[in-house]
C-alpha cells in the first residue's frame, strides 16, 4: 500500500511539474466555461422572451427547469470535453516510463506490478478530479443565482467520475502499449471513441448485435446521470470497464517484462 | 553470495548468453568483461529479475531468482546501462520516491537517502532538478539509487560508460570502495577498469564464459608464453639460423620497418630467453638494435581470449 502511495505520489509530481498539465486543465476550464455561458446565456434568453411574451399576451409563463434545460446537457457537453482532453492526460502514464528507460527500475524494485498500474490509475483520476473543480465553481454560480436541484448536479459528476474513470484505465492501457506519447495519445482517443459511438452501428445491425453495441456505448449509460438517475446497472457497466482496462494494462505490463 | 548455473537466453531466435556460470563471494567485486553485443546486460538482467532466463538457474544473496524474484528484488541495488532517472524531479525527491518502492522503513527513510546523498557525492546538488544535472552526475544519482536500502548485492551495468576522464576516476574509486561492505558485480569493455577495480574476472564473448580468474592470475597464465620484441638489421638467412637454435621459440612474426630498413621480431617464447639471445644474435655479427620483453596485459589476453573463441565459432 505504501509503495502503491508512493506511485501515485510520484504520478502526480510529473502531472505538477510539466507544464503540459496546466495546459491541459486551462484549456479543458475555457471549454467547459465557453459552453457553459453559452448554454447559461440562451437558456436565459429563452426564459426572457417567454417571459415578454407572456406579458403581451398575458398568458400564463411557461416553466422553465433549470436542471432540464441547462444541467443536464452541460453534463453531456462535459463528457464530450473529457474524451478529447483525457487522452492528453493519460498519455505519458506509461509510455514516458519505457522512453526513459524507468521501466527497469520499476521491475527490478520490490514492488508489484499491480501496484504499479494501481498507483498510476488513481493518480489519473485523482488529475481529472482536479480538472473538473473549475465546472463545480461555474454550476455553483445557479445555486447562487437560482434554485436547480442538487441530486441531478451530484449524480452529474458521480456519471463523469465513473465515465473518466473507464477513459483513464483505455488510455492508461494504450500508453503501455508504446513508448511514444503521442501515439499513446492518438491511440487513447481512439479507442474512447470508439466506445463512444459504437452505439452508432447498432442502428444498421441485427437486433441481437445492436442490443450489445449498445450496451457497449459509453455515452448511453451517461444519460440517465446527468438527469438525476443513479442506476446500479451503469455503476456496474462503467466499474467494469475501468477493471478491464486495468487488467489489460497488467497484462500489457507483464507480457512486456517477459519480451524485454 | 551469487551462484548463476548454466544460464541461457534467446530473443528469438538469437541467443544471447549461453550456458553462463560463475560464482560471486561474499564481499568480491567481480568484473563482468565482454565487448559490445557480449550479453553481459543480458545476464544482469536475469540476476536482477528483470527478466526470466530461457533456462539455467540464479541464486542471488541466498534466493532463487525463479522462487523468490522478490526476495532477490529487496536485497539488490541494479544501476542499468542508462541510469533510470526521472528528468523532472528533484535528486533528493527521486531518492526517496525509490527509497519507498524498495520498501525502507518511514523512520530510517530520512537517513538512508541522506547518507546515498553523501556516499554518491550528491550533497551539493541534492535539491536540483536531475534534468539539469551533468552526465557524471546523473550517473551519480543513479549510484545513490542503487544504493538505497543498503543492499546486499551491487549490479552495476557499465558504469563509467559516456564519462569523462575525471568522474571515471571517482566514480572507479567509489565502486572499488563498494566492496567489502557489499557484493558487487560490474560489466564493462574496458580492460583497465577491471584491473582497477575488481578482485575477479568474468570474461564474456558471444554469449559465454572464455575465462574467469584474478586479474593477476589471468595475467600469470599466459606468462607461459611471453613475448619478446627484438629489432636487427642483418642478413635474414643468418638471423632465421640463430634463432633456429632457439627451441624455446614457439613461434615468430617478422614486420620490416619502413624507416631504417631494420627487421622486428615479435617472438613467443616459453621461458626468458633474453640473455641467450642477445649473446647468440651479437657474436653472428648481425646488428641488434633492440630487444625486450613484453608481459601481456589484460588486454592482451582479452583480445587471445575472444580472437581464439571467434576462431573456434568460424
Ligand atoms: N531486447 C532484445 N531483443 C533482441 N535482441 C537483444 C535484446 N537485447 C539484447 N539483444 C541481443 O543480445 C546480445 C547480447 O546483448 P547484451 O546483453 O545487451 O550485450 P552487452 O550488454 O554485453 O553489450 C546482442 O547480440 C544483442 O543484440
Ligand atoms: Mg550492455
Amino acid at each position: 500500500m505504501k509503495k502503491l502511495l508512493a506511485i501515485y505520489q510520484k504520478e502526480m509530481k510529473h502531472f505538477f511539474y510539466s507544464p503540459i498539465a496546466y495546459i491541459v486543465i486551462a484549456a479543458f476550464t475555457v471549454l467547459a466555461g465557453i459552453f457553459f455561458y453559452l448554454y447559461l446565456s440562451s437558456f436565459v434568453e429563452a426564459a426572457f422572451m417567454d417571459m415578454i411574451r407572456s406579458q403581451q399576451f398575458r398568458t400564463p409563463p411557461q416553466k422553465f427547469n433549470v436542471n432540464l434545460q441547462l444541467i443536464r446537457p452541460y453534463f453531456w457537453n462535459l463528457a464530450l470535453i473529457s474524451l478529447f482532453v483525457l487522452p492528453l492526460v493519460t498519455m505519458r502514464l506509461y509510455s514516458e516510463e519505457k522512453k526513459l528507460g524507468t521501466v527497469e527500475l520499476l521491475y527490478t524494485s520490490p514492488i508489484s506490478v499491480s501496484q504499479i498500474v494501481l498507483g498510476k490509475f488513481l493518480a489519473g483520476l485523482t488529475f481529472y478530479l482536479v480538472m473538473l473543480i473549475p465546472t463545480v465553481i461555474f454550476q455553483a454560480l445557479l445555486f447562487v443565482y437560482g434554485d436547480p436541484e442538487l441530486g441531478p448536479v451530484l449524480s452529474g459528476y458521480l456519471g463523469l467520475l465513473l465515465l473518466g474513470s473507464a477513459f483513464i484505465a483505455g488510455g492508461l492501457f494504450i500508453s503501455s502499449l508504446t513508448e511514444n506519447q503521442i501515439i499513446a495519445a492518438i491511440g487513447g482517443f481512439g479507442l474512447s471513441l470508439l466506445l463512444w459511438v459504437i452505439g452508432w452501428a447498432a442502428s444498421f445491425s441485427g437486433p441481437g448485435l445492436a442490443k450489445v453495441l449498445n450496451y457497449l456505448s459509453v455515452i448511453n449509460h451517461f444519460e440517465d446521470f446527468a438527469q438525476g438517475v443513479i442506476d446500479s446497472q451503469h455503476i456496474a457497466f462503467y466499474l467494469l470497464l475501468s477493471a478491464v482496462g486495468i487488467y489489460l494494462t497488467f497484462k500489457s505490463l507483464e507480457a512486456i517484462r517477459w519480451r524485454a | 553470495m551469487i551462484e548463476v548455473k548454466n544460464l541461457t537466453r534467446y530473443y528469438g531466435e538469437k541467443c544471447a548468453i549461453n550456458n553462463v556460470s560463475f560464482r560471486v563471494e561474499k564481499g568480491e567485486v567481480l568484473g563482468l568483461l565482454g565487448p559490445n553485443a557480449a550479453g553481459k546486460t543480458t545476464t544482469m538482467r536475469i540476476l536482477t529479475c528483470y527478466m526470466p532466463p530461457t533456462s539455467g538457474d540464479a541464486w542471488v544473496a541466498g534466493y532463487n531468482i525463479w522462487e523468490a524474484p522478490m526476495e532477490v528484488k529487496k536485497r539488490i541495488g541494479y544501476l542499468p546501462e542508462n541510469p533510470p532517472l526521472y528528468h523532472d524531479l528533484r535528486v533528493e525527491e527521486y531518492l526517496n520516491f525509490v527509497a519507498k518502492i524498495k520498501g525502507v522503513p518511514g523512520n530510517r527513510l530520512k537517513s538512508q537517502v541522506s547518507s546515498a546523498i553523501e556516499r554518491a557525492g550528491l550533497t551539493s546538488v541534492a535539491r536540483q532538478v536531475i534534468g539539469s544535472l551533468s552526465k557524471g552526475y546523473k550517473q551519480r544519482v543513479g549510484l545513490a539509487q542503487a544504493l538505497l536500502n543498503d543492499p546486499d548485492v551491487l549490479i552495476l551495468d557499465e558504469p563509467t560508460v559516456g564519462l569523462d576522464p575525471r568522474q571515471i576516476i571517482e566514480i572507479r574509486q567509489l565502486i572499488k570502495n563498494l566492496g567489502g561492505d557489499h557484493t558487487v558485480i560490474l560489466s564493462t569493455h574496458i580492460l583497465p577498469e577491471v584491473e582497477m577495480t575488481c578482485q575477479r574476472v568474468v570474461i564474456i564473448n558471444e554469449g559465454q564464459v572464455v575465462a574467469q580468474d584474478t586479474p593477476e592470475n589471468l595475467t600469470r597464465r599466459l606468462r607461459g608464453t611471453e613475448r619478446i620484441l627484438l629489432e636487427l638489421d642483418g642478413d635474414t638467412r643468418t638471423v632465421e639460423e640463430v634463432l633456429g637454435r632457439f627451441p624455446q621459440i614457439t613461434s615468430r612474426e617478422v614486420e620490416k620497418l619502413s624507416g631504417n630498413g631494420h627487421v622486428r621480431y615479435a617472438l613467443e617464447v616459453t621461458e626468458d630467453i633474453r640473455n641467450q639471445l642477445a649473446r647468440a644474435v651479437v657474436e653472428s655479427g648481425v646488428n641488434l638494435y633492440e630487444l625486450r620483453s613484453e608481459a601481456y596485459s589484460l588486454e592482451d589476453i582479452f583480445l587471445h581470449l575472444t580472437t581464439k573463441e571467434e576462431e573456434a565459432v568460424a
